[in-house]
């Protein structure tokens, strides 16, 4: 088995290092490596975006990175969202909409909707449908989480 | 009957593990971490059917960083016995034989071996070194296939209970039972018009977002503890015990925060083999399902054939009808059929009934639960014909519905006669729904509408509640909240106590620390656990009025509690200022409450769906959809709206895109979450919510569950709407598109 690799890396905004196997992927580092545990496993093929983090304000799949790839970049994870102990609008947006039930995929859909926002301070409900097909819910079927994210963008705008 | 005002019931208050589950801090069954853990992993079999003949875990064994390696024969090998476990009563050895296979692989995915290793990869490494030896079988995937006489038998000793009855016979049918009630074939004899249609449906999955997980520790001391997502920690307790033959006092499960259940992580899967192999090493020990291992080695729900028939009098009234349903049990019995039975013609008044079931065992995973399991299939059945029915009697269909709705009184086939129900109320709601009446304009566009029932589970349920100085309450309970319960469990105390629900801290426990809970299932946790912070919060009442009669020197009889405040005469304290004296007035307040609801009163649930069918390709997308149901009392609406909207969205997968695609040799072709293709947001419109609330009489805020009855109608609303757009009367599910497609051509021809 080839030796483990270190990896100088910003989490969250804080300069952090870890030593990986190359094998393994972003969301296992973040996961067993680093105790971020907030990003979630629900596939590990890319498939069901439990995993969504930022890469350099780029959402991706972390399952489908290598931890190695995450040398010199910019990495935000859900815990990385609140700013101190104030919720961002998406996460008060989510809970005041009731927009989720098991909350397993939270995480990925709060990360994949900032980066949403990010870009786009109005999106039509269209846009955040599309922008969010990346992401599988199965208990909420969507509507309050669309909601939620219209609510957010709002009270961004305002 | 004036509706009684309610101050906490019916608002919308943020649920109290908000903050840790949009932060990322809410602990899930992969998340836990203990100090020492080693990693697990589970060899499965690549075959639908074979003998196991040899297995060799020696290469396993030697890979560096392998613990431990065990197969089915390092479990108690007791004599077999019937265990009644919360699902029923079911003989040990199908329990033990579905966590590692005995002698035989019964499906691919079966759990054959499993290893334990100081890191994932070694473990899934040292896996794929055992060597087993198989005999490879003949395989049987279909209820019609293995019910044939030269079907291959799964279980050489599985003889069908014929009526009641051992039959004598070892058949690859377990159970055939039969409900009936009047003379359906006298009744038919008398029909104006009479439609019978045969239908097929896939095997589907829940397919909630976390796979299955459990982290085990066998103590020195002999104690076991393992915590995993589940839907029920006694279960597993219960279970675990049994197939490690401990005593259950030895066994402590936590329950983790859990992402997604819908009745699939009722079964125990890993839990023992985690604890085993925890005892082999003397050290913690991880176990996590791939999303592969989740399709392929964890129960899904069963695919059907099924034949509905039904007979109308010329005024539409239904005068008879008969259903025979098999149901796919997979590799042992236990197939959703009963509550087939029992649902198939339940929104329905009718004299003269027969249904038949079947429940037959078939190369595939064990099924489990699936939201109302059993009832989806049958209403689809039903449904359909009803649809039928109404077009021949060129009557509106909602009429139809109406005209021989379910009501208090009404027998069912297979015994119960309705108490208070609201099928009557749901169909007068779909009837006057904006969408019923919205114009629907354009080419290859239909409407279509459904209803469906499911019974609702009651079980028994336990809470307490302690009081704090500062007028605020602990609330501990044992249901897994899978879909925010706490808020909903903690708001009915909340109203009895006449405090805000921010004043109630609803914590869930381990089984060491909380009387005896049913599964968070059967829709019966804001119910029944609801039920039990009611009793709770009225033992904490009826203590605080004796602390109160004591101060004021008064008897406790002329003590009144109303809003949150006790008074006698003139006196008044409230709820906050009397919590501050529990120390000096004999000590703190804790109240209980234990309750096993007899019945839980069934719910009632329609859909109205608008579709568009794309002629060239078949594929469905659906416009509009209205999801209607009766909540009793809907404590928290948003969460109530929450499940409706997610069993529709469920149900609306299931009919559309979700199936188990088998190649003939009994393998899972699409066990990916990219090519078993559930709804994502860009398959589904918003979804419009109505709740009906007529109170339940078995609840004492009149809550009727609302976790399942929801996706009951979907596919058959589906299938009505597929109707009018693209005239092809679908009888097969899922309609896809190349399903749509074979059904439009053979219209043509
Ligand atoms: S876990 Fe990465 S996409 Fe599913
Ligand atoms: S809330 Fe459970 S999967 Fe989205």
């Amino acid at each position: 088995m080839p030796g483990k690799v270190l990896v100088n890396t910003t989490i969250n905004g804080e300069a952090t290092d870890f030593r990986c196997e190359p094998r393994q992927s972003l969301l296992e580092c973040l996961r067993d490596i680093l105790q971020l545990t907030g990003t979630k496993e629900g596939c590990n093929d890319g498939n069901c975006g439990a995993c969504t983090v930022l890469m350099d304000g780029r959402p991706l799949t972390a399952c489908l990175v290598l931890g190695v790839e995450a040398e010199g970049r910019n990495i935000t994870t859900i815990e990385g969202i609140a700013r101190g102990s104030k919720l961002h609008p998406l996460q008060q947006a989510f809970l005041e909409e009731a927009a989720l039930q098991c909350g397993i995929c939270t995480p990925g859909f709060i990360v994949s909707a900032k980066a949403l926002l990010d870009r786009d301070k109005n999106p039509s409900e269209a846009d955040i449908r599309l922008w969010l097909a990346n992401n599988l819910c199965r208990c909420t079927g969507y509507d309050k989480i669309v909601r939620a994210v219209q609510k957010a963008a709002a009270e961004m705008r305002a | 009957m004036s509706t009684p005002t309610y101050s906490v019931l019916g608002t919308r208050p943020i649920r109290h593990d908000g903050a840790d589950k949009v932060t990322g801090r809410a602990i899930y069954g992969a998340d836990v971490h203990l100090t020492g853990m080693l990693h697990g992993a589970v060899l499965r079999s690549p075959h639908a059917h074979a003998r196991i003949l040899r297995i060799d875990t020696v290469k396993a064994a030697a890979l560096p960083g392998v613990k431990a390696v065990i197969t089915a024969a390092d479990f108690p090998q007791g004599p077999d016995r019937i265990v009644d476990l919360g699902e029923g009563d079911t003989p040990l050895s199908y329990i033990r034989g579905n966590v590692l296979a005995i002698g035989k692989v019964l499906y691919r995915g079966h759990a054959v071996a499993a290893v334990a290793a100081t890191n994932a990869h070694i473990a899934e490494q040292a896996a794929g070194l055992i060597q087993v030896e198989y005999e490879v079988l003949p395989c049987v995937l279909t209820a019609p296939d293995a019910m044939r006489e030269d079907a291959p038998i799964l279980h050489e000793d599985l003889e069908t209970t014929e009526l009641g009855k051992k039959s004598g016979k070892v058949s690859n049918v377990a159970v055939h039972f039969r409900h009936v009630l009047g003379n359906s074939e006298e009744a038919f004899a008398q029909a104006d018009v009479v439609v019978e249609r045969t239908f097929d449906t896939a095997t589907v999955h829940q397919g909630y977002i976390e796979p299955h997980n459990a982290t085990a520790l066998w103590n020195e001391d002999g104690r076991i503890h393992v915590w995993c997502s589940t839907q029920g920690s006694f279960v597993v307790r219960d279970v675990t015990a049994c197939i490690l033959d401990v005593p259950v006092q030895r066994v402590r499960v936590t329950p983790t925060e859990i992402g997604g259940g819908f009745g699939g992580k009722i079964p125990v899967y890993i839990e023992p083999v985690a604890a085993m192999l925890s005892k082999k090493t003397g050290r913690p020990v991880k176990v996590l399902m791939s999303r592969r291992e989740v399709f392929e080695g964890t129960g899904p729900t069963p695919g059907s054939h099924m034949t509905v028939k039904m007979g109308v009098d010329k005024t539409g009234r239904m005068i008879a009808a008969q259903a025979s349903l098999a149901y796919e049990a997979g590799a042992y019995p236990g197939a959703m059929v009963g509550p087939g039975g029992m649902c198939v013609f339940a929104s329905y008044n009718i004299a003269n009934v027969t249904i038949d079931g079947y429940d037959v065992v078939v190369n595939k995973p064990s099924t489990a639960a699936y939201r109302a399991p059993g009832a989806t299939n049958a209403a689809f059945a039903t449904e359909t014909v009803v649809d039928e029915i109404a077009e021949k009697l060129g009557m509106d269909p909602m009429e139809l519905r109406l005209m021989n709705a379910a009501k208090e009184g009404t027998r069912r086939a297979d015994g119960p006669k309705y108490r208070r129900i609201c099928c009557v109320e749901v169909i007068e709601a779909m009837k006057n729904h904006p969408h019923y009446s919205a114009p629907l304009e354009g080419p290859n566009r239909g409407r279509g509408v459904a209803v469906g029932f499911w019974f609702n589970a009651a079980l028994p349920s336990s809470c307490t509640i302690s009081v704090n100085a500062d007028g605020s309450v602990n609330l501990v309970e044992g249901s897994t909240d899978i879909g925010g319960t706490r808020t909903s469990i903690a708001m009915q105390a909340a109203e009895v106590l006449g405090i805000a629900v921010e004043r109630v801290n609803p914590t869930v426990v381990d089984t060491d620390s909380v009387g005896f809970t049913g599964v968070t299932g059967g829709s019966r946790t804001t119910f029944a656990t609801g039920y039990a912070a009611y009793e709770a919060a009225q033992d904490v009442v009826r203590q605080m009025k004796e602390r109160v009669a004591k101060i004021w020197e008064v008897e406790a009889s002329a003590v009144n509690f109303e809003k949150g405040a006790f008074s006698a005469g003139e006196k008044s304290m409230t709820f906050a200022e009397l919590s501050e004296k529990l120390g000096s007035t004999g000590g703190p307040v804790v109240g209980r409450g234990a309750v096993n609801p007899r019945s839980a009163g069934g719910s009632f649930s329609g859909a109205i769906a608008d579709v568009e069918v794309d002629p060239e390709t078949g594929r469905v997308s659906v416009l509009r959809f209205t999801s209607i149901q009766d909540a009793g009392k809907a404590i928290h609406p948003s969460y109530v709206e929450g499940q409706m909207q997610g069993g529709s969205a469920q149900g609306i997968g299931w009919a559309l895109n979700e199936e188990y695609y088998m190649s003939p040799d009994g393998g899972m072709m699409n066990s990916s979450l990219l090519d078993y293709r559930m709804p994502t947001a860009l398959d589904l419109p918003m979804i419009d919510t109505c709740i009906v609330e007529v109170a339940n009489p078995n609840h004492p805020f009149g809550v009727r569950g609302v976790g399942e009855a929801n996706i009951v109608p979907p596919p058959a609303a589906l299938a009505n709407a597929i109707y009018r757009a693209a005239g092809v009367r679908m009888n097969r599910l899922p309609m896809k598109p190349s399903a749509i497609m074979e059904a439009i051509w053979a219209k043509g021809n």
